[in-house]
């Protein structure tokens, strides 16, 4: 008991920042549904592409498998990207607030503040895409094969580990770079967007650009999806989806711990935890 | 031989005592910002470094409310960061109830909690939902925090009604009143006060005054306290130390100051503090050439 005291105590600090950072959405409604409304228009502008290739291309093809291609990467890069964003801009909503300092000197572990913060960006990514995903539905009737949607959940469960040491190392930009930190990790979400084959599949990159696509979780997340939404769900597609993805969590994640770790004490040794973006 | 022994066992005893007695012990501290680094290239002109905490040394007792007084950038809170794990010291060191503030980081959070210029609130946030979290941070109870949330801020002349607004439709005396608040629900041992009053409207200061004073009086906390103002150092402090550019430069109770002043000068009544400010550090707080933010730059090295 003595020995899971503290741990459990660092496993309710965390829900601090699950229900401090539910309460700043809650407050900034009006922005989060500007920012849905905003979603929705750019996913169902890409998706309208394939309705416009047949008669772009001259040829009369169906458009909705590719409607579907498109729709899937919409969703899943919004659900990547919010939850990025959100363990991204955990340092940098401290800093706007000025409210780094308290938290870094509160008696939790590093690891307390990064697991909470991550645990919210799964669930707002989750809630933000399961409304965009109506919305898209609404719009184009999507339908994809029933048997594939619970292969995809694993798919999404695993890229979503994936993912966060992705995210983990991103929150360091704005603890080194106080005030231009944040401006750095829209970059990092912009080359994943490239790289990925959100929109495209990577065979259509250059050469040297396509070993780079094989670096980003959201890379394996989508094909995985593609195929066992588009296609059929098989153990082939899913051993070769799961163990890249895998692999790159066992690796990102405690090297994100690390890295956020040595970014902490970097800024306590230069002072810059003080400075507000 | 009896004898002897018996006075080793009572100089031990002396040690001990004085060691749990020791709430803050700064032994020559000293934290530079900026200066020249690997990635400067060679040729450029090199960044100066600057000295914001120049070897400092005191030691607080608990239970004392001990003042840290000096004009803008003069180190104070530099100081105060170095105590509350913030910054790391770059020479010297920092113990707080005889735990070291780098290398046992994480007892010496528990035992502590900082009020700053700035009340660094979620604005948004109502003050209860401000202090909710806070109280999780701290492991605290959250129906218990609730009920001491509601006490305290009462105590701070902030209505229950209040107390759900956001934040940012407070004053900025409410607002710090809540950063108060946030400091108190965690039962800090040491509490680190860095230029509470600033900023506020008379009746505030007072209310903040008071509640310091009845913090020491009646939770055994010890209070280092860093101020401009020489009045409210004055009333409030047992001991307090004048810092000027990193360094402290005159250290005692602030009657021992005053009279050691008059005596010098051959007074028949006792002067003001400022009188020994302007004294021991050759400027006075209004002709001072420092701006509110000097040490923040100092801070960011720029």
């Amino acid at each position: 008991m003595a020995v899971n005291a503290p741990v459990w105590r660092e496993i309710k600090a965390s829900y601090a920042f699950v229900e401090r950072n539910t309460n700043l959405s809650k407050r900034y409604w009006g922005w989060e549904l500007t920012f849905l409304l905003y979603t929705v228009a750019q996913s169902a502008s890409v998706i309208y592409i394939a309705y416009a290739t047949p008669g772009a291309v001259g040829k009369h093809i169906d458009p909705h498998p590719f409607v579907l291609y498109l729709a899937i990467g919409a969703l899943t890069w919004s659900y990547m990207a919010n939850m990025f964003m959100a363990i991204a801009e955990s340092v940098q909503w401290e800093r706007w607030e000025g409210t780094i300092e308290y938290t870094m000197m509160a008696p939790i572990n590093v690891f307390t503040y990064i697991v909470g913060s991550c645990l919210f960006g799964v669930l707002y990514g989750l809630v933000r895409t399961s409304l965009v995903l109506v919305a898209l539905i609404f719009l184009f009737h999507l339908e994809a094969n029933p048997a594939g949607l619970l292969p995809a959940l694993a798919i999404v469960t695993l890229g979503s580990v994936s993912f966060i040491g992705l995210g983990i190392m991103a929150a360091t930009l704005p603890l080194l770079f106080t005030e231009k930190g944040a401006q750095m990790t829209y970059v990092i979400e912009a080359c994943l967007l490239l790289i990925s084959g959100v929109y495209f599949p990577i065979s259509v990159l250059p050469s040297w650009m396509q070993p780079l696509s094989h670096l980003s979780p959201a890379t394996y997340v989508l094909s995985g999806i593609r195929d066992v939404l588009l296609k059929h769900p098989t153990s082939t597609i899913m051993v070769h989806t799961l163990v890249p993805l895998a692999v790159i969590g066992i690796l990102t994640v405690p090297l994100g711990f690390w890295v956020f770790s040595w970014a902490e004490h970097y800024a306590k040794r230069t002072g810059r935890l003080k400075r507000t973006g | 031989m009896n004898g002897v022994l018996e006075l080793k066992v009572a100089e031990d005893l002396i040690a001990r005592r004085s060691a749990v007695d020791r709430a803050l012990h700064v032994v020559h501290v000293s934290k530079y910002f900026g200066g020249p680094s690997r990635f400067n290239r060679p040729g450029k002109k090199q960044p100066k470094r600057v000295s914001a905490v120049d070897d400092v040394s005191l030691t607080v007792m608990r239970g004392e409310i001990y003042g840290v007084l000096g004009a803008n950038g003069s180190g104070k809170s530099t100081l105060i960061r170095l105590i509350s794990t913030l910054l790391l010291p770059d020479a010297g060191s920092v113990e707080v109830f005889g735990l070291d503030v780098v290398t046992e980081a994480a007892q010496v959070k528990r035992l502590i909690n900082r009020v700053s210029v700035e009340a660094s609130l979620f604005k948004k946030l109502s003050a209860m939902e401000n202090l909710t979290y806070a109280a999780r941070l701290y492991s605290v109870d959250t129906r218990a925090a609730r009920t001491n949330v509601i006490r305290i801020l009462g105590a701070l002349g902030i209505s229950e009604a209040r107390i759900r607004q956001p934040v940012e439709k407070m004053s900025r005396g409410m607002q710090q009143k809540v950063s108060i608040a946030r400091a108190l629900l965690t039962s800090p041992v040491m509490l680190l006060l860095d230029e509470p009053t600033t900023g506020l409207d008379p009746r505030s200061k007072k209310d903040v005054q008071k509640f310091v004073l009845d913090l020491r009086d009646s939770h055994d906390a010890t209070v280092l306290l860093t101020s401009h103002d020489m009045e409210e150092a004055d009333a409030l402090c047992d001991r307090l130390a004048i810092v000027d550019k990193g360094r402290i430069v005159v250290e005692g109770t602030p009657l021992a100051l005053k009279e050691e002043y008059m005596r010098r000068h051959r007074l028949d009544t006792l002067p003001s503090l400022e009188d020994v400010f302007m004294e021991v550090t050759g400027r006075s707080l209004e002709d001072s050439d420092f701006d509110p933010d000097a040490e923040d730059e100092v801070m960011s090295g720029s």
